[in-house]
């Protein structure tokens, strides 16, 4: 038995490990990246997305999106004096690869700051090398709250900038009393619909009114889940579905949805991961009315969106690529780390770190984002309105920005935590007990 | 607040519409102004100008309204100018109706959000209750059902007498009845009548009317509601059962049709085949790629879209099928270890191509239009999509079980994988007959990609959700034998989806797992074993 495997393995070195191995080498070629090249007197920047596997597809834009920031900033002269040079790995949509990544962007490339990260797991994989290491990251999507850690920026939204009103929204507006909350089975949509369940509940809806449901990862067959919402919508009352289905899972459910016959004005499905990106896929005529919060959309008038999706559209070569959320995340993260090493001359991770809470610049919606001690950031929450051509229309908005809450107020047990990195240098200050420390990291 | 804004504007439409039918002359100042009121972009604004529009019996209004509602209604916030854009694509000003050449530069199209889009709803089902198309009126009576607005009473009272049409009678007698169950001075014995109009309709939205009309009832009224209320939910519940059923058979052909290549390649040749998946995936493109073809140059063409791409999708996850067989696969016949190794990487590699041709993000397919939409069949709802593509599946399941049986190349097929060498020194050229028969799975997978295209992402990552599936159907029927395929892949999607409702999306997938795990160890060689000498080969 055991002859006949090895013999396997040495003939599988011969033929079925080359194939395989060519395979992988190919692969891996096609990626639109060339290995950094040592330089002294460049700052190096980390970047940190998967460029194959599932998360590709999100995470190929957010890559090019730093890229093209380096490249805007170079051509106004860099940062102090010296180019910036992105170093691009790819962690492969595979969680401990992450880790294993971060740990060579840090140690071999010494970049001075890392850009990445798009699932809660792989940002947890991380979070041990970046502390151990002592270096920065920021993290650009909306995620479910709950951390403030001393290594990491969230300039993406918390479940108060983002879900909460939201919710908001469809209870004044469309007066909805009884609610869907449908979710991917994992971290996040899990704690975004904790905190939404106790939130709504807290404004009197009971229990009865609120449906919840999990599917799998890339879930395809979306007809009983669809079948369900229909007959839990046809008890007299309004009824929404609140979304946090991610990714490849969502143009099944829309076009099931559409399918069968759901319109925005029976039932409107309000999405937390959306977005221009997602919707390319999607013919949306059988979609408009359907809500997405965001703190971002790519219709938005101003003059500096204007610039951004004209610079982008001629950086990428492609007069159709759209923006989306975490692009605008991106953006405001990267001037907000450039205006920090600008005002402490130096790009030492301490030193940036000290710095940048308080530091302001400019969202691409009109507004000026500001780095709060929790280390999120001040942001406006939109709802659009899915449009015929598969842009969202914005039809509310909150009156200011709104600063992000590391710790969600309507959980026991989070309520009494803060994130303070400036005056309590702690990432879970329990205002009760006054100490640093509590639940949490 | 917007309630009472919303019946008195029902109201006033319903009473100017009944004016307009005695051909009253249009006015037209307040119109002009009203209609101007599109251009401020404001909701408010919206709504107001919409109920203005509405009810000035101006012929345009009907245009007017269904162009906002459908996206093609434009106005210039300089000017005050509003334009619709027409199906044909001529375009006029919505004043004065006449023809203009070109929209103005800065013209955008009016916005909506729901409220309004509601607004728009009912103010077309009023304007269209006495509508000349039969299905128009149906839909005008559904929107009445679903508003029951008391002010609407006359109008549905004064088409059901002169209704001709079956079906649109139908739906004016079941309006009339919605009304008149929320009409607080309706006499018990109407409102009795009407619950068991309603009652007889039995479907969901007929319970929701009766749910939300159930407080301050009168007694007898009461309790027949509370007795409707539950016949319709224990009929519901029968139907459900049915619903299940139907869910598994178009989950079972959607399993069918990805393993369908697999228990070729697998199945038959015994190819551990990982890059089945990436044939479905190149399958799909194709299909994109035919459908923006057919876009750029031929846009009549778009509903025989997929007609096309099925061929074309068969050829070219064919063609790849040979080219790989015979560049990599021949060499390690034998070999499972290294052939799952093999095509694993190879899955790798058609991904990343995909991924570097057309990008990462999903690419669009749109459903031809034979393909949207849905119809009720009792009281289930059955999607054309699903509907058609259980019909496909079956017909590739009857072709291919024909060629295997009927055909030349199906008897060598066989004759290969039941006895390589007595096939060889019978005269049968093996190699061409082994590429071949790798070329045929890959071209059927290639087919499923064009019909799974219709009901999923159309993504270079496409075929990784499909190939655990595929290998569990074709696994669990029996390898080797393509009726074990089906009737795996059936029992399969009908035993997920009557889980799926007790146990959720996830258990439901994990207890599927569990199961066949289980059956495995009862039955190693699945549901149909094969017998006799292929077995032991």
């Amino acid at each position: 038995m055991i002859t006949q495997l090895t013999h396997d393995i040495a003939r599988l070195s011969r033929r079925g490990w080359l194939a395989a191995a060519a395979g992988l080498v190919l692969g891996l070629a096609s990626s639109p990246f060339s290995p950094a090249k040592a330089a002294d007197d460049t700052i190096k920047v980390g970047v940190l997305h998967s460029l194959s596997g599932t998360m590709a597809i999100s995470e190929t834009t957010l890559k090019d999106t730093i890229l093209f920031l380096i490249d805007e900033q170079n051509k106004k002269g860099g940062v102090l004096g010296k180019k910036l040079e992105a170093v691009v790995v790819d962690p492969a949509s595979n969680w401990p690869l992450f880790a294993e990544k971060a740990r060579e962007l840090i140690t071999k490339d010494k970049v001075a700051v890392v850009f990445g990260c798009w699932t809660s797991v792989s940002r947890k994989s991380v979070l041990p090398v970046f502390k151990e290491l002592n270096n920065i990251l920021f993290y650009p999507v909306q995620y479910e709250g709950e951390e403030s850690e001393r290594n990491v920026f969230y300039t993406g939204a918390a479940p108060n900038q983002q879900a909460i009103p939201a919710v908001d929204y469809l209870m004044k507006d469309e007066k909805v009393k009884r609610w869907v909350l449908a979710g991917t089975d994992y971290v996040y949509p899990r704690t975004t619909n904790k905190i939404l369940e106790a939130y709504l509940k807290s404004k009197g809806v009971k229990q009865e009114d609120i449906m919840i449901n999990y599917t799998p990862f890339g879930h395809s067959d979306w007809q009983t889940i669809v079948a369900d919402i229909k007959k839990f919508g046809s008890a007299g009352k309004k009824t929404a579905v609140v979304s946090t289905i991610n990714g490849d899972a969502n143009v099944p459910f829309y076009k099931e949805l559409g399918n069968q016959g759901i319109k925005a004005t029976d039932i409107p499905v309000v999405a937390f991961s959306v977005g221009e990106e997602e919707l390319a896929g999607i013919d949306t005529k059988p979609l408009v009315g359907h809500l997405a919060a965001w703190n971002y959309f790519e219709s938005i008038k101003t003059p500096a969106n204007e610039k951004f999706i004209k610079d982008w559209q001629a950086y990428t070569k492609n007069p159709k690529r759209v923006t989306n959320d975490p692009m605008e995340a991106y953006y405001i993260g990267f001037n907000m780390w450039v205006k920090a090493v600008e005002k402490v001359k130096s790009t030492d991770p301490d030193k940036v770190i000290d710095a940048l809470p308080g530091i302001e610049a400019p969202n691409l919606t009109g507004g000026v984002s500001k780095m709060l001690p929790n280390h999120h950031i001040t942001k406006p929450v939109f709802i659009g309105e899915i449009k015929g051509n598969g842009q969202f229309d914005v039809v509310w908005k909150t009156p200011g920005l709104v600063a992000g809450d590391a710790w969600s107020k309507e959980l026991e047990g989070s309520r009494d935590l803060i994130g303070d990195w400036v005056g309590k240098k702690c990432g879970n200050w329990n205002t009760k007990t006054n100490k640093c420390g509590g639940q949490g990291s | 607040m917007f309630g009472y804004f919303l019946e008195r504007f029902r109201a006033l439409v319903l009473s100017v519409l009944l004016i307009a039918c005695f051909a009253l002359p249009a006015f037209a100042g307040p119109f002009e102004d009203a209609v101007a009121k599109f251009a401020n972009d404001e909701f408010s604004d919206t709504a107001e100008a919409i109920e203005a529009v509405a009810s000035s019996g101006n012929p345009l209004a009907f245009p007017i309204i269904s162009a906002l509602q459908e996206e093609r209604l434009s106005a210039d916030p300089e000017s005050k100018k509003v334009f619709i854009t027409q199906a044909d694509g001529k375009i006029i000003d919505a004043a004065t109706g006449a023809v203009v050449d070109k929209l103005p530069d800065n013209a955008a199209s009016v916005r909506l959000n729901n409220r309004l889009r509601r607004t728009v709803e009912a103010a077309l089902g009023s304007l269209t209750l006495l509508s000349p198309d039969p299905a128009k009126r149906v839909a005008a009576a559904q929107s009445v059902f679903k508003s029951h607005d008391e002010n609407a009473l006359p109008v549905v009272e004064g088409a059901l007498a002169k209704e001709t049409d079956k079906a649109a009678k139908q739906a004016f007698t079941e309006a009339r009845a919605a009304i008149i169950l929320f009409k607080s001075d309706a006499s018990d014995n109407d409102k009795l009548d009407a619950v068991a109009v309603i009652k007889a309709r039995g479907d969901q939205e007929a319970l929701a009317l009766l749910t939300s009309a159930g407080s301050d009832q009168p007694p007898l009224v009461a309790q027949a509601i509370t007795g409707a209320i539950s016949s319709i939910q224990s009929n519901l519940a029968m139907w459900s059962a049915v619903q299940n059923a139907w869910y598994g058979l178009s989950l079972g052909s959607v399993l069918l049709l990805a393993a369908i290549g697999l228990a070729i390649t697998f199945g038959v040749m015994g190819v551990i085949n990982m890059a089945h998946g990436e044939m479905v995936m190149i399958g799909a493109y194709t299909t994109f790629v035919v459908q923006e073809v057919i876009r750029t140059r031929y846009p009549g063409l778009f509903d025989y879209s997929l007609l096309i791409a099925v061929p074309l999708a068969f050829l070219v996850a064919g063609g790849i099928g040979v080219a790989i067989e015979r560049s990599i696969i021949r060499f390690l016949y034998g070999r499972p270890l290294e052939t799952l190794l093999a095509t694993w990487g190879l899955s790798l590699v058609l991904q990343q191509a995909v991924r570097t041709m057309f990008g990462p993000t999903n690419r669009e397919v749109g459903n031809p239009s034979w393909m949207s939409g849905a119809f009720e069949l009792g009281q289930i709802t059955i999607t054309y999509n699903r509907l058609w593509i259980l019909c496909f599946t079956l017909a590739v399941f009857v072709i291919l079980l024909a060629m295997l049986g009927y055909t030349a190349l199906g008897l060598e097929m066989r004759a290969v994988t039941q006895n390589r060498r007595m096939a060889a020194s019978m005269g049968i050229a093996t190699s061409r007959v082994d590429a071949l028969t790798f070329g045929l799975g890959s071209g059927i997978a290639g087919i499923a990609g064009v019909a799974l295209s219709q009901i999923d992402n159309v993504s270079p990552n496409l075929g990784q959700s499909y190939i655990i599936d595929s290998f569990m159907v074709v696994v669990f029927g029996g390898v080797g034998n393509l009726w074990g395929t089906l009737v795996g892949a059936f029992t399969l999607g009908i035993a997920n989806k009557f889980l799926e409702p007790v146990a959720g999306a996830v258990l439901g997938k994990i207890a599927i797992l569990v199961l066949i795990i289980l059956f495995i160890q009862k039955r190693p060689r699945g549901l149909f074993a094969l017998k006799g000498r292929a077995v032991e080969a």
